[in-house]
């Protein structure tokens, strides 16, 4: 250990370099996946049934867990807010508060890491396992391009389901907060409404729905990319489906701050 | 020593390939031709470059250097739609079949008709059971996922999806590694077969095998891949006799 510390420390110039040489390939293969991506997306054929099959995989299959996501983070929520907000005296502003927060951070980042975590890894590991038995150079062979058959239809129903998902997410966290607000805690029901329309604003609904935007997309492309990068059999199925999780998860965390820095001036 | 034969007759011709990843050489200069309508095997040790070569046949990869010329074309020149185009000029049996998961055997063979035909369902239904009817599946098996098939009759499906387009050139990477002694008859039966029934509008075949034994059986030539380097390339009843110290050593393994 101490030697190799040792080796370390004399050799640092040459451990960055390496390190830079890595990265700088990992992103130049990166950079080429997503030029095949949007070469691809733009020409046919269209593959609509596998789009259909993976919108209905990701949205469909998902809205279990969002639902119960959603109404227990809406219900959590109310509790927290409502007994701090008791303190000043402005336990009406509850349901605006909950709302404000699910609808520009909790929504949209819990969608993402939800999908990550069930879609994304699914993707990774489909596409891997065709990978390791030959099932992509077999659609190469047949002159079947398999980024433009197994990514885009993925990436596209991934974009195009996180922000629907993340607005049931939305609805349901609301109805649960709603719920805990007027039934648990008493909040005067009209007031709790009055409230929720007096400062909840359609950017903050916007905002969140372009975070869910860039992060189904973001998800799936990781999951898809992991998928192509699989290698060595099933411990390399392994290995990519817990990169395409951990990468999606981290991205989706790192980007929402920078979307939130940035929509904020904007919108 | 390696064969030549008339252009005319020359179905795939390899001139110069080599290929070199950071500095390993796997291919070294290679040249041969493969003849059109014959049933050429590539023999070789694990690691000689065997399936690097298959993969530079298809386009897969792209060489260091050399060219490789398919039905006259030099592969590498093409684009890369017009090269996914050509591609349908071969046919491939995967080593483990490599039919996808998630389709039956009958949607494997269907895949390639609905990807590049006009065919209705009822003309794709019938050549699908034509094909699978000839390489020996039933009936009740058309609509098995790869999953619930033998090893053998997974590699008949995925002779059948092959040879659904009506290929020109048929591609075999190791078709008996890892089958019983049954189905490795009944797989060579099944390459023989098909290159005779194909041979009338040109089926050219290229087998890429470590099994010594059932080459020369089939094989019209043999050629033995050493360290890179094509070192025998002979008529399979000459192959044998070869005094080569290296394919002796392999045919006497």
């Amino acid at each position: 250990m101490l030697a190799r510390i040792d080796w370390y420390s004399k050799h640092y110039v040459a451990v960055f370099g390496a390190i830079l040489i890595y990265f700088l390939r990992e992103l130049g293969k990166f950079t080429s996946f997503m030029g095949r991506f949007f070469y691809w997306v733009i020409r046919p054929p269209f593959r609509w049934n596998l789009f259909f099959e993976q919108f209905y995989f990701i949205g469909n299959k998902s809205l279990m867990i969002i639902c119960l996501a959603g109404a227990f983070t809406g219900m959590v929520m109310a509790y927290q807010v409502y007994f701090g907000f008791k303190m000043i005296n402005v336990d009406s502003l509850v349901g605006p508060v909950v709302t404000i927060a699910l609808a520009k951070e909790l929504g949209p980042v819990l969608t993402g890491l939800i999908v990550a975590g069930r879609a994304g890894a699914a993707m990774a590991a489909q596409i891997g396992t065709m990978k390791v038995t030959e099932q992509v150079d077999a659609l190469e062979v047949m002159g079947v391009d398999s980024y433009q058959y197994l990514a885009v239809p993925r990436i596209l129903a991934a974009t195009i389901s996180v922000p629907m998902l993340n607005m049931i997410f939305l609805l349901v966290g609301n109805g649960g907060s709603w719920f805990v607000g007027t039934k648990a805690l008493m909040i005067d029901e009209a007031l709790y409404l009055s409230k929720l329309s007096q400062f909840v604003y359609m950017e903050d609904l916007l905002q969140g729905m372009i975070k869910s935007i860039v992060f189904g997309f973001v998800v799936a492309t990781i999951g898809t990319y992991f998928g192509f990068e699989v290698s060595k059999g099933a411990e390399g199925v392994g290995k990519g489906t817990n990169q395409a999780v951990v990468w999606g998860m981290m991205i989706v965390l790192i980007l929402d701050y920078f979307l939130t820095s940035f929509l904020i001036r904007l919108l | 020593m390696v064969l030549e034969f008339r252009d005319d007759d020359v179905a795939i011709s390899v001139k110069n390939l080599t290929k070199a990843f950071d500095n390993h050489i796997i291919l070294s200069g290679l040249n041969f031709d493969i003849p059109k309508n014959k049933i050429t095997t590539i023999l070789g040790f694990s690691g000689a470059g065997k399936s690097t070569l298959l993969k530079h046949l298809l386009g897969l990869l792209r060489p260091t250097s050399g060219t490789v010329h398919v039905l006259g074309k030099n592969i590498f020149e093409f684009g890369p739609m017009e090269l996914r185009e050509f591609r349908r000029n071969f046919g491939m049996l995967f080593q483990y079949a490599a039919l996808f998961d998630s389709f039956t055997a009958f949607e494997n063979v269907a895949f390639p008709l609905r990807e590049f035909t006009d065919f209705d369902e009822a003309q794709i239904t019938k050549t699908v059971s034509e094909l699978l009817k000839a390489t020996g599946i039933k009936d009740e098996a058309f609509h098995r996922l790869p999953g619930q098939l033998s090893g053998g009759m997974r590699k008949r499906v995925g002779l059948a999806r092959a040879l659904a387009l009506g290929p020109r050139i048929m591609l075999y990477d190791e078709p008996t590694t890892g089958l019983d002694p049954i189905t490795t008859k009944m797989v060579n039966d099944l390459i023989v077969s098909t290159a005779k029934y194909h041979r009338e509008r040109g089926l050219t075949s290229l087998i890429i095998s470590h099994d010594v034994k059932a080459s020369l059986a089939i094989s019209d030539f043999v050629a033995f891949l050493d360290r890179g380097r094509i070192v025998e390339f002979l008529p399979a009843k000459e192959f044998i006799r070869s005094t080569n110290p290296l394919v002796q050593e392999f045919i006497n393994l």
